[in-house]
């Protein structure tokens, strides 16, 4: 079947099983391979993506894109990492963050954690008094086996401190 | 590499279209909500359906908490995240719905994951069925041709991963009692954060005069279905709350539940930890009553 789905802003159209699920659609088919693919449980959250429902006023939410069919994607828009920083190059505020407090080793669960991470930031009422408890419980469906956390969830607190004193920053996660 | 077998898609454009499909596949079909749990299965080769209907084009319509005179009515495709920030079962039904959802799977879950889904899951170990059932919900089965049955959870899961929906049937309302003096408490033992219980107790009680007018007691994870332990809820009823009544019926709990030994635990463990979350369920769930 034809399945279409616009991904960072741009349309992509491909012929494909309706049975692919979301996350190899996005790395074989669109050729984004900032997506990881990880322990296709739907337990570790390495594929978590941002979906944005065009006609809902909520911000772009993290889904499990293994855990996805390609064919329901249709008619959301999808971010992926490679969608998060603005045209000319600047990161998105989660990215600086990850960068400025040092938020990765290997790199693998970082996409992942990014979106979940933007997400949680975009949704609290007042996003630079989250709780660590807050932020650990909401990164609970994403696995890391390098940090130990505590340098993502700094990262977290570092880019809701940034965007409270860049407002205009805040706009970059959406496509 | 988990991919599921080879399915047909299509999605729905209303209820009754998704029951036209259904009968037109011949019971090939299975309805697709979220996701999080038919899309596992069809990956473990558990669930292999021909066909997949999506129904998340009808969110507008199966998304939905209401109260309806009596009852608070809870639509199929309503999400784990939109049952967890509900301020209306915050306050009908204190605080056992946000006790579940708060660690029902994870948040990223919680996003697409549905009641419908979940309920149709009919895993024994799943956190919202055991409210569900504790509540002593109506599930709402809508099949060709727009008949209804109304069928209680005790009827509806009939075992593990098993409902009595019929193939040409769909889950399109659950429906809650409203009960004065209400409140209600679950309890879970995990293994790590956002896993199935090893052990989960839901309970709910209704206070009125001193005296204990209602009670739901459900177990998850420790027999083929969420457990409704009949035995506490009858000593409950017509007493006073008590730290005491509520070990005993804690000890009911234990008695009545038969769990299997496996990766999470043995038998005998699951078996007490059963009657000690049971105790601890009601007697926060009466102190939410009496609150």
């Amino acid at each position: 079947m034809i399945v279409n789905i616009s991904i960072n802003g741009q349309m992509h159209s491909h012929d494909v099983e309706p049975r692919l699920l979301l996350v190899h659609y996005i790395r074989e088919y669109a050729e984004l391979h900032g997506t990881h693919w990880g322990c296709d449980t739907s337990n570790c959250g390495i594929c978590i993506v941002l979906m944005d429902d065009p006609v809902s006023d909520q911000p772009p939410y993290p889904v499990k894109s293994c855990t996805m069919l390609a064919a329901m994607a249709e008619g959301y828009e999808i971010v992926t990492v490679e969608g998060m920083a603005a045209p000319d190059g600047t990161l998105d505020p989660i990215q600086m963050g990850f960068h400025e407090m040092h938020a990765l080793q290997c790199g693998f669960c970082t996409p992942g954690m990014m979106s979940t991470g933007r997400w949680l930031i975009e949704r609290h009422p007042n996003p630079t008094q989250m709780t660590d408890h807050e932020i650990r419980d909401g990164i609970s469906g994403n696995l890391c086996r390098c940090t130990g956390y505590d340098n993502i969830v700094k990262a977290i607190r570092w880019a809701a401190a940034y965007i409270e004193e860049h407002p205009e920053s805040a706009r970059t996660a959406r496509a | 590499m988990q991919t599921p077998a080879p399915v047909e898609y299509s999605r729905a454009t209303s209820v009754d279209d998704a029951l036209a499909q259904l009968q037109a596949l011949g019971g090939n079909a299975r309805i697709l909500a979220g996701g999080y749990s038919l899309i596992p299965m069809m990956k473990l080769r558990l669930a292999n359906p021909g066909h997949v209907i999506d129904i998340n084009p009808l969110e507008r319509d199966l998304n939905y908490i209401r109260e309806e005179g009596d009852h608070i009515a809870i639509g199929p495709l309503t999400r784990h995240v939109n049952m967890l920030e509900s301020d209306l079962l915050a306050r009908v039904f204190p605080d056992i719905f946000r006790e579940a959802e708060a660690v029902l799977a994870d948040p990223v879950v919680r996003n697409r994951g549905s009641m419908g889904g979940s309920l149709c899951q009919s895993d024994p170990a799943e956190d919202l069925s055991g409210v569900i059932v504790a509540l002593k919900g109506q599930a709402v089965l809508r099949g060709t041709g727009g008949s209804e049955r109304v069928v209680e959870m005790d009827e509806f899961h009939i075992g593990p991963y098993m409902t009595c929906i019929q193939p040409t049937e769909m889950l399109v309302e659950v429906r809650i009692p409203i009960r004065k003096g209400f409140g209600g408490a679950h309890e879970k033992v995990e293994r790590r954060a956002g896993d199935f219980a090893i052990v989960a107790a839901s309970s709910a009680l209704a206070i009125e005069g001193g005296k204990i007018t209602w009670a739901g007691v459900a177990c998850s994870a420790v027999g083929p279905t969420t457990l409704h332990i009949e035995r506490a809820e009858q000593a409950l009823v017509g007493q006073a709350p008590s730290e005491d009544l509520f070990a005993q019926c804690g000890q009911m709990a234990a008695a009545d539940c038969s769990p299997n030994s496996d990766g999470r635990g043995p038998a005998d463990y699951k078996r007490h930890v059963a009657g000690v979350l049971t105790t601890r369920a009601l007697s926060r769930a009466a102190a939410t009553a009496l609150r």
